[in-house]
């Protein structure tokens, strides 16, 4: 055979192209940038006794309660609202979705604005629930319901997909068994969606903890009361003890890296 | 102890409009090309899709009943389903699958699991119980979903093409234990099929449907002897001898022995030949064909562009041929003829 130049055994020459791959790694740069900073800068001989200090341990503690209320909150209203949306046919479905998911994409300050205006003092049954002793705006249930009206989509869009692909010829044949409806959803359609339920539910529940537009523009920035994580980080970088910010963003950080552990399998397998 | 059921369903597009008397310890079959409305039929009898008109009666109680309002739903009829695909539930080992019922209607767990266990062994997958659907061959699931339905003892056991979904050999296996299990089974039994073999290695009794009608009823012997129409006989129409196989020849019980090309069955089995693949002559034929007989023709019946020729023999079988061929050879009843079919052209599945 003549010598027929260079030919490599593996066919067109798999060489990565100069200009992508340049692109790709700025991009790159700008997510790891940010986290390398926020190590450099950490003050870790005093992180500990920042961490215990009463306001930062406030904030911690608020933080805790209000997310998973607010995933609580998500998890009564919202199972069933997707389930509605996947199962039950109605007049004005799509426009429902589009409201359940405008959170999504909407910029939560506006959120909060428009929590504001409804549930406000002067909102549309704002003042319906004050004279029926429901005070919602700077309270801590406050923050709760903006949380949760940021959040919960997260929770509803994924497991609206998920009631939707579930085999509803297994929750027949689980009625042929003798299993009435309530049986069968707890004992064939839950069981069917529950990782995507556990996906939904860490979703929300870190939506949620790290809420910051909404919560403070409805619920304010009250310490012990409405002062959550997000807003205790802000306060400090703005103020006295920037040192503070960076130790509780840490904590943020670790939280937010155990939610991609816990949904490694859903996003991190490129497959 | 029966079901006596006239089903009505509207779809769009589609009805279904059936009679059906079946006795407790007795199985029909009922088979029909897809969009028949064998699965409609399967769901309406279930529960899973309310009649449009019509009753359903089991063992006396009416289930289904537009007229009065009457509608049992599906968890509380005695109706036991093995559908097509298994449908085990995924999140639950065999165990806990065929317990899932015995649970449902007020059993202990300990006491639903010692339950579900024996029949698991009944249906031979005793030490399986631990196994996820996903962890159990096509068979295997086939049979966990039998044992689920049996385990319930229902009035009424709907099996919906339950060896469809499966391969050569586990068919021929699972069909095996079908049987077995049908013949101790005391309650009404309907079988959906589209298989003729199915059909006969099963049932006493066989409903042909053809686009939502009862197109023929009867033995299977009736049926596939006797199909009242073209359709029916491209369907089920063929000729289905029993026998015991040995050495490659196949002893038959009304008499009479088919060569057969492959050696290996062994035991009861059923033997299949085409109708076209039976041909019929004036005098003795000297070829290639394994099998030659005389017989005497006892019909010829047009069908469609066809003649289907019955001849008495040992055995007696079902010939097609054309109409130029008929008057060629001059086929008429009362005139002696031989027969021939090649070995190549029977079939063999084991009973």
């Amino acid at each position: 055979m003549a010598p027929s130049g260079r030919r490599p055994a593996g066919g067109i020459p798999d060489r990565a192209p100069i200009v992508p791959v340049a692109l790709a790694a700025v991009a790159g740069l700008l997510f790891a940038l940010p986290l390398a900073g926020l190590l450099w800068r950490a003050p870790w001989s005093a992180a500990w006794s920042e961490l215990r200090s009463g306001a930062a341990l406030d904030a911690l503690r608020l933080s805790l309660v209000t997310s998973l209320s607010a995933t609580g909150v998500a998890l009564l209203l919202g199972v069933p609202l997707a389930w509605v949306q996947a199962r039950v046919d109605y007049p004005g479905k799509q426009v429902v979705r589009a409201l359940t998911t405008l959170p999504m994409v909407l910029p939560p300050v506006v959120g909060g604005v428009a929590l504001l205006l409804a549930l406000g003092r002067r909102g549309i049954v704002g003042g319906t629930l004050a004279r029926a002793g429901v005070h919602l705006p700077f309270t801590t249930a406050g923050a709760v319901v903006a949380e949760a009206f940021v959040a919960m989509p997260f929770l509803v869009l994924t497991l609206e997909a998920a009631f939707r692909t579930a085999d509803r010829r297994l929750e027949e044949a689980a009625r042929t068994l003798g299993a009435g409806r309530l049986t069968v959803f707890r004992r064939v359609t839950l069981p069917l969606v529950a990782p995507s339920l556990v996906a939904g539910t860490v979703l929300c529940w870190a939506r949620a903890l790290g809420e910051f537009g909404a919560t403070i523009t409805f619920a304010g920035n009250l310490r012990g009361t409405t002062q959550t994580l997000p807003l205790f980080v802000y306060v400090k970088l703005e103020g006295s003890d920037p040192e503070a910010a960076i130790v509780l963003s840490l904590v943020l950080v670790t939280v937010s890296l155990a939610v991609l552990v816990v949904l490694r399998d859903r996003w991190l397998s490129a497959r | 102890m029966s079901l006596v059921a006239d089903v009505g369903v509207e779809l769009d597009g589609f009805s279904l409009d059936v009679e059906l008397t079946i006795d407790a310890g007795r199985t029909a079959a009922v088979i029909g090309a897809n969009g028949a409305g064998k699965t409609t039929l399967v769901r309406a009898l279930a529960g899973l899709r309310p009649l449009s008109s019509g009753r359903i009666d089991l063992d006396g109680a009416v289930l289904d009943e537009p007229a009065t309002a009457t509608y049992i739903p599906p968890e509380r009829r005695s109706v036991g389903v093995v559908f097509q695909d298994d449908l085990l539930f995924p999140h639950l080992s065999a165990l806990d699958n065929v317990a899932f019922g015995l649970r449902r209607g007020g059993r202990r767990r300990a006491d639903a699991r010692r339950s579900a266990a024996a029949w698991l062994e009944r249906v031979g997958l005793a030490g399986r119980e631990r196994a996820r659907p996903d962890q159990l061959s096509g068979g295997q699931a086939q049979r966990v979903a039998l044992a689920r339905a049996l385990a319930l003892n229902p009035a009424l056991l709907l099996l919906d093409e339950p060896l469809a979904a499966l391969d050569a050999t586990t068919r021929n296996e699972t069909r095996r234990e079908l049987r077995r299990h049908l013949a101790t089974f005391p309650g009404v039994r309907i079988l959906i099929t589209h298989d003729p073999v199915d059909a006969a290695a099963l049932a006493d009794h066989i409903v042909v449907l053809d686009r939502g009608r009862v197109a023929q009823v009867g033995s299977p012997g009736e049926v596939t002897a006797r199909p009242r129409s073209r359709w029916v006989a491209e369907l089920i129409g063929t000729n289905l001898f029993s026998g015991a196989a040995a050495g490659g020849r196949v002893a038959l019980d009304g008499g009479g022995a088919l060569t057969i090309a492959d050696r290996s069955p062994a035991g009861r089995v059923f033997a299949v030949a085409h109708p076209r693949a039976v041909s019929v002559h004036r005098h003795r034929p000297e070829g290639s064909a394994r099998n030659t007989w005389p017989g005497r023709i006892a019909t010829v019946e047009p069908l469609g562009d066809r003649l289907r020729v019955r001849i008495e023999g040992v055995p007696a079988i079902v010939a097609e041929v054309t109409a130029s061929a008929a008057t060629e050879i001059g086929l008429v009843p009362g005139s002696d003829v031989w027969v021939a079919v090649k070995a190549t052209e029977i079939e063999v599945y084991p009973e």
